[in-house]
């Protein structure tokens, strides 16, 4: 009963779409139509029933509903119960409910709460973002339903693959999915803007919060996903160029240069073209991202061909969607007046700079996941990975930390080098001697030596803007740049200390054997097995001591799960402020010893940390621009009624 | 009858060459490093630009697959040997095709992995110096 009220929430949701987007748009042709009333509340209804739907499908999998086949397929009555609801999403018909749960609370949100903008324009808004919607609900209905069922029911479920059943799993696909959809928004912004020729800074100040908004979590969603890798995979990687990583990465690329452009129009009424572009691009990526996700076509380009159902529909949406706003981009880019003017050395230059790099970078990220996917469609398997994308996108990346370091500095407009360049000089000075210290210290490659140095002047150069200004009066929004810009410094000095320090042992070892990694020594102590719910596993019992300091426990675990079955690694962390010590425990080998690996990993926190900056920064920057939103309305109210007072005054 | 069965049953239960060899023991430089730390640096930066050919997008330093396990023996046996890691690498190519390396070179089918990031840098170039300095010139005009 529950999932079949999910699935008809699900369909009247859809028709709402529909209903919303046929009104929104005769609401463009005719202001005055009688359906345009209805347009708002079809879209905070859709929101509604959505969450109901996917309310349904959660509840199905917290009771163990298997008469649900998608419950039955992904999960078991014995998984505990984190794990049962966080199964809702991690299979293919269930994060498609969530994809388009969040793009109809998104809508929703937009319905109720954006009243800046002119009325065509939202109408045109709500019009573009129920188009997209229509597609994604006809794509869950007709080919991958949740709720179907099931008969006969059976005994038990099949279970959740093991290396997903982990709380990094409950959070990271949410996460990742509000920014994929949240861009949504800025699609639809754009293609308003397109279609009634508004392209306004009160069109950027508009779209901004929903572009920060998505870019905190998607910028969330990559560190929680590379933190879960880092740990579960159990070979101490975190970034691989993988095409599932670089689906995430592509959006969030597009999503940062469109924050910066947004920033440009907002403020200075320039770029506006671009920021129109960038729209388009960075929700075209998600669906991209999707595709590449959800259609299979990774796993094998030729098992794609033979069952192409989904991933045909997919291919489909993204040709109309992508293609209809570049199509209407085409049409409509030359109607847009060039906006502001503004010279090479201003802040308006440096963010051009800035948002041709990331393009550029997400142009090569792109190249280097659909090329082999491209070849192999020809039967010529290649492939790309990080001896490609480390020094192809450095070579765009250095130089724009360069501008990243001396940009915030700048005035908009025009400014003069004079002023700038004591603190210019400071920063390069930081950088070249952390350049020559590490060269002289140590012998490591010269990317992470360039990434050392660059970290090292960008760490400085983030606070910079600061100089000379009252600290307390300071708006957010600077703080919130100035913390995310150190961000992108601790993030890539962890990245570059890791990779060119990092220490490995791998051994076979027995009870009584010292390991030395690093600063590190590790005593195995004893294997002994462990029970958990769904799984039994043989643990290592270490004592490590870092330096000759106080002992300290690791217990590294080799799982074994029953249902379904698989083999997982639960590593062992030991986490100080310069590292992590990283412990994994292998299978045992024939003349009984225990296979460990161990990785004194130096500063290779600092990515997550960085990441996390970089998000709270996007944070403060977020509360800054809502709060300054709030006092503007609340001060034009005060205005309107003071006016009607004096009005009534005056009549009296 | 049913007994020959039964037998035939077993036999076949007992010839399972795919499990078979996933339960031979790995191979011993699978798990275990060089002696020597400059030759396992060598290994270690190889095997982290070689596709496990069994998994979904991991290398083979990253994969507990027990072909995984074989490569890093054979790399490291082959370093330890002292071939070079491009030695070792085109022998891997050999065997398995280009597929192997996660470090494309530029041959007839790659060629536009390279030749488009040049273009791109040049068309970079090009709007910046266009747009920045046609700004410049008419400003100062």
């Amino acid at each position: 009963m529950i999932a079949e009220i999910g699935l008809a929430a699900l369909w009247l949701a859809a028709a709402l779409a529909v209903l919303q987007l046929l009104a929104g748009f005769l609401g463009v042709r005719d202001e005055n139509s009688a359906l345009v009333a209805l347009v708002r509340p079809a879209a905070v209804l859709q929101a509604g029933l959505c969450a109901v739907s996917f309310g349904a499908l959660v509840y199905a999998f917290a009771v163990t509903d298997l008469s649900v086949k998608l419950v039955a397929t992904h999960s078991h009555s014995m998984k505990p119960m984190a794990f049962k609801l966080s199964g809702a999403w991690a299979n293919h018909e269930g994060s498609m409910l969530l994809w388009i749960t969040v793009m109809a609370l998104a809508g929703g949100l937009i319905a109720l709460i954006e009243h800046r903008l002119p009325k065509r324009m939202m109408m045109a808004t709500l019009g573009a973002q129920a188009c997209v919607a229509v597609g994604f609900y006809l794509f869950i209905l007709l080919s991958s339903n949740p709720f179907e069922r099931l008969s006969p029911v059976p005994a038990d479920g099949n279970g959740l693959n093991p290396l997903l059943q982990d709380m990094g799993v409950s959070f990271h696909p949410p996460t990742l999915y509000i920014g994929y959809v949240g861009l949504s928004v800025a699609f639809s912004f754009a293609v308003g803007a397109l279609l009634t020729r508004n392209v306004t800074p009160e069109f950027a100040r508009a779209m901004r919060p929903w572009v920060l908004a998505s870019w905190i979590f998607l910028t969330i969603g990559i560190a929680a996903g590379s933190y879960w890798a880092y740990y579960e995979l159990g070979w101490g990687g975190w970034w691989f160029w993988d095409p599932v990583e670089n689906a995430s990465l592509m959006p969030w690329l597009a999503a940062t240069a469109l924050l910066h452009s947004a920033s440009v129009l907002a403020a200075r009424d320039a770029l506006r073209t671009w920021t129109i572009m960038l729209g388009v691009i960075a929700f075209s990526m998600s669906m991209l991202g999707t595709f590449l996700v959800r259609s299979g076509i990774l796993t094998s380009v030729h098992a794609f061909a033979v069952d192409p159902e989904r991933g045909s529909f997919i291919l489909v949406l993204l040709a109309l969607y992508i293609g209809g706003a570049l199509v209407l981009f085409a049409l409509r880019a030359n109607t847009i007046a060039e906006g502001e003017r503004f010279a090479l050395l201003s802040r308006e230059g440096a963010l051009v700079v800035n948002n041709v790099a990331l393009s550029a970078i997400l142009a090569i990220v792109l190249l280097g996941t659909l090329y082999p996917l491209l070849t192999e469609a020809f039967d010529v398997r290649v492939s790309v990975g990080p001896p490609y994308f480390n020094p192809v996108s450095a070579i765009f990346f250095l130089p724009m930390l360069a501008i990243l370091a001396v940009g915030p500095m700048l005035r908009w407009r025009r400014d003069s080098f004079e002023r700038i360049r004591l603190p210019v000089i400071i920063i390069a000075v930081v950088t070249l001697a952390m350049f020559a210290l590490v060269l002289v210290l140590s012998d490591i490659g010269l990317l992470p030596l360039l990434g050392l140095a660059t970290a090292a002047g960008v760490a400085i150069a983030s606070f910079m803007p600061l100089r000379g200004r009252n600290l307390l009066r300071t708006p957010l929004p600077v703080w919130g740049m100035c913390v995310a810009h150190f961000g992108v410094a601790v993030a890539l000095f962890g990245v570059a200390a890791d990779t060119a320090f990092q220490q490995e042992r791998l051994v076979a070892a027995s009870p009584g054997d010292v390991i030395e990694v690093g600063p590190w020594e590790a005593t195995m102590m004893s294997v002994s097995p462990v029970a958990g719910p769904n799984w039994t596993a043989m643990q290592g019992d270490l004592l490590v001591s870092y330096d000759g300091g106080p002992m300290r426990e690791a217990h590294p675990q080799a799982r074994s799960f029953w249902a379904p079955q698989g083999e997982t690694s639960e590593v062992a962390l030991l986490t100080r402020w310069n590292g992590q010590l990283y412990v994994a425990l292998g299978n045992m080998a024939e003349d009984g010893r225990w296979q460990l690996r161990l990785w004194w990993k130096p500063f290779v926190t600092y990515i997550w940390y960085g990441g996390l900056l970089i998000a709270f920064g996007g944070m403060l920057a977020l509360l800054g621009r809502v709060i300054g939103d709030v006092r503007r309305r609340s001060a034009e109210v005060r205005d309107e009624e003071r006016r009607i007072e004096e009005a009534e005054l005056a009549a009296s | 009858m049913m007994r020959w069965l039964l037998l035939l049953l077993a036999v076949l239960a007992l010839v399972q060459p795919a499990s078979a060899q996933d339960r031979m023991p790995p191979a011993p430089y699978a798990y275990t490093q060089l002696q020597d730390p400059a030759l396992e640096a060598q290994a270690r930066e190889l095997m982290h630009t070689l596709r496990c050919l069994k998994c979904q997008s991991q290398s083979i330093a990253d994969s507990d697959a027990p072909m995984a396990g074989d490569m890093r023996h054979q790399v490291r046996a082959r370093i330890a040997a002292g071939q070079s890691p491009d030695e070792v690498r085109a022998w891997l190519i050999s065997r398995y095709g280009d597929y192997v390396s996660y470090d494309p070179q530029v041959s007839a089918t790659t060629w536009p992995l390279f030749v488009l990031p040049i273009v791109l840098l040049l068309l970079a170039g090009t709007i910046l110096l266009r747009r920045l300095g046609k700004r410049a010139a008419d400003d100062a005009a």
